[in-house]
């Protein structure tokens, strides 16, 4: 009953495109990282202008739904004359750069509020007393306020994660080559739906297993100081 | 044609078509909540279960239905139920393919997800409802269903508020995904829209207005619902 020729073939073909699906996954990952750190440092800072705008862009981002943001970045943009003339062109018309593009700015969103709570759970406490011994912004920064709301939100951050791993499936609508763009292609030719989509469901069930896996072995890595200490028993009790 | 005459509800207008498509967006994402809310129900009690092998079968679907692409899971109910319909037309001498109902399909698939999301709310829910007021039920022989019905429903349903909204505006979101079955939602329109008039990002970008809008006006029935059923608990830091 079970074809496993078909099965082992279709895997192949879905394995060959697991890594655009990765790149996708870094490219956003990183991208949107660092505008995060722009939007949580705009939304926490005193000048409301900064503040209001980081809020309206969380909201945007937070309150559409990615295909809409994707398909406003790669078909919106591209009507205009003034878009196709300009240097960024060859960024925005790849459907690959789009997608990057837009999952950066939809991630950059959703990370900025996990960073803003993780900034918030940092005790009020050690931040007074770094500035009573008389430590800088910036080295209060790196080595209090970081290290502590960092650690914070890094279970908040494996969920959006693999809510990112999930979104990169959407590049397939925009003609990405990616695990659901290839499972696509290999169904209008086959017609076999069932088992090209469980191949390709199978394949994600892994990779979000695995990101999973990493997050929490950083998390662990990163709280030896919350697990008990280990005791050093003798084994042998010495007389002196 | 000039913006006003292509948004508004004349002849060449696109705005009624809108509309009914925000309409029928809602009307989407509220059936799928519905047969989200039996199918987290029926997994948050999995969970909750003594058994070992009703745990593992709830840890499974959430798995699942966590870990899968929200378009991968889409596509297998459409396109696979589609094929399936035929198939089985086919033992029976229909000719021809069969497609499933789009909506039917589609509510099933936003149920499904958000089901795995709202047993994790139903599970904290329960969980937080305090155990002396079931032990003193149980001691003064109060039946099973009366108090199901007494205490444990109306305490999870508040409870459960703030979650389900979280839960609401991802499925709103997710139901934007649905327009690769054809069906005449929202993001289906627009698309529609956008490609027949080539405003690609007058109409993408009055889809997504609307779907903040909706995102919203959600969060402003949700804040109301939520003082409402907490209108008995004390509040933290209200100034008389």
């Amino acid at each position: 009953m079970i074809d496993l020729d078909f099965l082992l073939d279709t895997l192949g073909k879905l394995l060959a495109a697991v890594p655009t699906t990765l790149g996708l996954f870094f490219l956003s990952l990183l991208c949107g990282g660092m505008l995060s750190l722009l939007v949580v440092a705009m939304r926490v800072s005193p000048y409301p202008a900064l503040s209001w705008f980081a809020r309206g862009y969380v909201l945007v981002f937070r309150g559409s739904p990615l295909m809409i943001q994707l398909f406003l970045i790669y078909y919106g943009l591209g009507q205009f004359e003034f878009v196709r003339e300009s240097p960024l062109w060859w960024v925005l018309r790849s459907p690959y750069a789009c997608a990057v593009l837009t999952l950066a700015l939809c991630t950059a969103g959703y990370t900025a509020e996990i960073l803003r709570g993780g900034l918030l759970a940092v005790p009020h406490g050690q931040i007074e007393a770094g500035l009573a011994v008389g430590m800088s912004r910036w080295t209060l920064v790196r080595r209090v306020i970081a290290p502590i709301a960092l650690r914070q939100c890094l279970p908040a951050y494996s969920t959006e994660a693999v809510l990112l791993v999930k979104s990169t499936a959407l590049a397939s609508l925009v003609t990405v080559w990616d695990v659901t763009g290839v499972a696509q292609q290999i169904i209008q030719r086959t017609y076999r739906t069932m088992e090209v989509f469980i191949c390709a469901a199978a394949i994600y069930l892994v990779l979000n297993f695995l990101l999973v896996r990493a997050v929490a072995l950083l998390e662990h890595r990163l709280s030896p100081h919350l697990r008990a200490r280990p005791s050093h028993v003798p084994t042998q009790t010495k007389t002196v | 044609m000039d913006l006003f005459e292509m948004l508004g509800f004349g002849e060449q207008g696109w705005g009624s078509a809108v509309l009914l498509a925000t309409l029928l967006t809602v009307a989407l994402t509220l059936c799928g909540l519905l047969v989200g809310s039996v199918f987290g129900a029926l997994v948050a009690a999995a969970k909750l279960s003594p058994r070992r092998s009703l745990r593992v079968i709830g840890e499974c679907y959430s798995t699942l239905f966590r870990g899968v692409p929200e378009l991968l899971v889409i596509y297998l109910f459409y396109f696979g139920g589609s094929t399936l319909i035929t198939a089985i037309g086919q033992w029976f001498g229909a000719d021809g393919f069969i497609a499933t109902p789009p909506f039917l399909v589609g509510a099933l698939a936003v149920g499904m997800i958000s089901g795995s999301y709202q047993a994790e709310v139903y599970r904290g829910a329960y969980l937080a409802v305090s155990r002396g007021e079931l032990e003193a039920a149980r001691s003064i022989g109060m039946p099973t269903l009366m108090l199901a019905r007494r205490i444990l429903m109306p305490q999870i349903l508040r409870l459960s508020l703030p979650g389900l909204g979280n839960v609401w505006q991802m499925s709103l979101k997710d139901s934007a995904l649905i327009s690769v079955t054809g069906l005449a939602e929202l993001m289906r329109t627009t698309q529609i829209a956008a490609g027949s008039t080539r405003q690609y990002f007058v109409f993408y970008v009055v889809g997504g207005l609307l779907y903040l809008v909706l995102t919203a006006l959600s969060n402003q029935a949700f804040g109301r619902a939520e003082a409402r059923m907490g209108r008995s608990q004390r509040r933290n830091f209200v100034n008389p």
